[in-house]
């Protein structure tokens, strides 16, 4: 008996059990990866991709390297004093003059370098055009200057050499006001251009507030709708969700229509007598903030509707008749069973606000713009992709992050959405 | 691995659009608004009349980057571009766009000085004055000392937002003359300048964006007065509105017809380009908003009528100044930037 003890055990077909049971294991398990496998994909085409791109785009830096790959390590050995030897200008020359027939590796060169030094694009093209010099025809150096007087500025040839490399982190550093100074120290930039810490901190101050009004306007709300007869609890529901379903661009006109200085606010204002003059309602904060809210109120009710919906009534009639005033019971027994719903709305309404753009941009002023409009701007008017992948990343970055301080306070696996 | 990438992403991509890629109609884009009515009358539909070809009109507030996108994704879908002077600069050097060839239009010589490059052919003179409302404001400002002096006209004043052209005007504000004005922008302390002026009167801003935007504002009464577009003011006269233009401290530009590189319609865009730049076409667009031909047979075409309202107009020349080019295609994003920055505060 005890020499079956170590030999394995066999199926009918004499194959060890253990290698058959592994067998099946797998086959469950490629089907399984079959059966994700379309969304797999999706979400790598869709989602995942685009976001390494986008990450990649905040830090590349082709231009200069593509045009003059030979100049920028010629000019390493210069010291950062008048004009580079004429060696590394015979290279420049040589280079410039390559490039003078591909006119969208100049444009985009002489692009990023009017980043750092405003000029630089017309300097760097009209350079272009007087190619090729002629080393006969006396010191490189001089024919350079004579062409422009700015190739005598040492900080024209120190941006050059800068760019030596095909990654940077000039995009990302601009995002967050660092400046790089003349001897190539960073440093914050002053009151004048510091702008992109101001506008995230924004960002998610107004995020936060809108959140707080959902909270506020939601969570009362929902608690109605949950305690009132089914059929006229439905009605009401299809009322919170009409909204919902309206294009977001209509629901934002709509709120301008309304809140605009002859709109029908105002006229109903100064109509019963309220107001002398109308009150500034749209083009402010104000109005971002009313027409924030309401687009995403059903985010916030939805979730805590639901958990709502699953807490027995029975709960805070045994805590009243147990003796404890309706108040407190409600504070102590009821709020904390709806917790995980109010967290999953409130982290939904806040993640959603951080990047919103239309309706900032639409309803408010300069000064109430997101970073998304940042995103847009840079993206739209200035064709500076490098700036608007940065900002985007670190507005991907922040989300993540708070998502991942939320998770720690609130604990991820109470967050419910019913 | 980047290569990788990219392909991948080509390819996801391209699997969306793929199928998309058909003969499709001439696809024009213009600043919208009173302009592209008048350029519905004028070009589109005499072209569409005389060759067979349909014309879809398409709008934007001037966004390029939306063309050099496609460029450079090799899917041009905009065939004739409407485009301001710097950008024509620009993208040219940028190689966004297509070369024309003078001699499809009748020479360079035969359009005013300027108004025909390498890459663009200029469509007419436009012009960014004051415009205020003479039903609200009895008498009116006639300077941009004035547009600042919110004493002697209290209330909101509106202007694009943007660098471009704001600068120039807080300026011509601050006394300087309209010939110093881009020696002086020229120059950091001239900058600090021009936003220490915009500062006095940033309370009382309604920036636009769109240029039918100033000619509501001012009808309304959001605004007492506006920078703005002088044809949008001259189609809002037309509709009976009492709106008043300040030439004095005038900015005038040109915009120019761009065809993009890489667009499948480039024959019939060319073709386009070319009937839109004929002397009688010119006129009818004059007549229709209130910017000037470029095309010079055209400005002797013009009703006499007509003459006095259009920025070229020697009255209406008078202290005004052109937009520098090379200026702004040198210092535009740095100081769109710091406007922004500016704004946001």
């Amino acid at each position: 008996m005890n020499m079956t003890a170590d030999a394995p055990l066999l199926a009918a077909d004499g194959v060890p059990l253990a290698v058959k049971l592994k067998r099946a294991e797998r086959r469950k398990k490629l089907r399984a990866a079959l059966l994700v496998a379309p969304l797999a994909v999706f979400l790598l085409a869709t989602f995942i991709l685009p976001i390494a791109l986008l990450l990649y785009r905040s830090v590349e830096n082709p231009e200069v390297p593509a045009m003059l790959p030979k100049t920028v390590s010629a000019l390493a050995g210069w010291q950062g004093q008048g004009l580079p030897d004429e060696a590394a200008l015979g290279v420049f020359v040589q280079e410039l003059t390559a490039a003078k027939d591909n006119k969208a590796m100049v444009g985009n060169a002489a692009k990023r370098l009017n980043m750092e030094i405003s000029g630089y694009r017309s300097l760097l093209t009209k350079t272009v055009r007087a190619m090729p010099l002629d080393p006969a025809a006396g010191p490189l150096r001089e024919q350079f200057v004579n062409i422009d007087e700015r190739w005598a500025e040492a900080d024209y040839w120190r941006v050059l050499r800068h760019q030596d490399s095909r990654y940077t982190g000039f995009y990302l550093q601009s995002s967050l006001d660092i400046k790089r100074g003349a001897d190539d120290s960073l440093h914050m930039a002053g009151d004048d251009e510091a702008i992109y810490l101001k506008i995230f901190g924004r960002t998610l101050w107004m995020s936060a507030v809108v959140t707080l009004f959902c909270f506020l306007l939601g969570y009362p709300l929902a608690y109605w709708l949950v305690n009132l007869p089914t059929r006229k609890s439905n009605l009401l529901m299809i009322v919170v969700l009409l909204p919902f379903w309206t294009s977001v661009l209509v629901r934002v006109a709509a709120w301008i229509v309304l809140l605009q200085n002859e709109g029908l606010i105002n006229g109903a204002l100064m109509a019963m007598g309220f107001v002398d003059s109308p009150v500034q309602l749209a083009f402010n904060r104000i109005g971002v903030y009313i027409a924030m809210v309401h687009i995403l109120l059903p985010f916030m009710i939805l979730p805590v509707f639901s958990v709502m919906k699953a807490i027995p009534p029975t709960y805070m009639r045994a805590a009243v008749s147990l003796g404890s005033h309706p108040i407190p019971a409600f504070w102590k027994v009821y709020f904390p069973q709806t917790v995980a719903g109010v967290g999953a709305g409130a982290l939904l309404v806040f993640i959603m606000s951080i990047g919103y753009y239309i309706t900032p941009a639409l309803l408010g002023g300069p000064d109430d713009q997101m970073v998304s409009y940042y995103v847009a701007f840079f993206t739209n008017n200035t064709v500076n992709w490098g700036m608007a992948a940065a900002l985007g990343s670190l507005l991907l970055i922040a989300t993540m992050a708070l998502y991942t301080l939320y998770a720690r306070i609130v604990g991820a696996n109470r967050l419910s959405l019913g | 691995m980047k290569k990788m990438i990219q392909l991948a992403a080509v390819a996801a991509v391209a699997s969306v659009f793929a199928g998309q890629a058909v003969a499709r109609d001439l696809t024009v884009v213009s600043f919208g608004g009173a302009n592209k009515e008048a350029q519905v009358a004028a070009f589109y539909q005499p072209f569409e009349k005389a060759t067979g070809q349909k014309v879809v009109g398409v709008d934007y507030n001037g966004e390029v980057a939306k063309v050099k996108a496609m460029v450079e994704a090799g899917k041009v879908t905009w065939d004739v571009v409407e485009v301001e002077s710097p950008e024509v600069l620009r993208g040219c050097e940028e190689g966004v766009y297509e070369k024309i060839d003078p001699k499809l239009i009748g020479g360079k010589a035969a359009f005013l000085p300027g108004t025909v490059s390498e890459c663009g052919v200029g469509i007419f003179v436009w012009s960014t004055a004051i415009a205020y409302n003479a039903d609200k404001l009895k008498t009116g400002p006639t300077s941009w000392a004035d547009f600042w002096d919110v004493k002697k006209f209290p209330g909101k004043r509106g202007l694009r937002k943007g660098a471009k052209y704001t600068l120039e005007f807080a300026l011509l504000a601050d006394g300087v003359k309209p010939a110093d004005v881009y020696k002086v922008l020229g120059t950091k302390a001239g900058v600090d300048r021009a936003f220490k002026k915009l500062d006095q009167l940033k309370a009382n801003i309604q920036w636009w964006e769109a240029g039918a935007q100033p000619p509501q504002f001012l009808a309304s009464g959001d605004v007492v007065m506006s920078s703005a577009y002088n044809g949008r003011i001259d189609a809002a006269q037309k509709e009976g509105k009492n709106l008043k233009i300040v030439w004095n401290g005038s900015i005038w530009d040109i915009d120019s017809w761009v065809i993009p590189k890489g667009s499948p319609n480039k024959e019939q865009a060319l073709k386009f380009v070319q009937f839109a730049s004929k002397p009688e076409n010119q006129k009818t667009y004059s007549h229709k908003i209130a910017y000037g031909p470029t095309n010079k047979s055209a400005v002797g075409m013009i009703d006499p009528k007509v003459l006095p309202t259009l920025p070229t107009a020697p009255a209406n020349l008078n202290g005004a100044l052109g937009i520098n080019v090379q200026f702004w295609v040198d210092h535009g994003e740095e100081l769109e930037e710091r406007f922004n920055a500016w704004a946001a505060k």
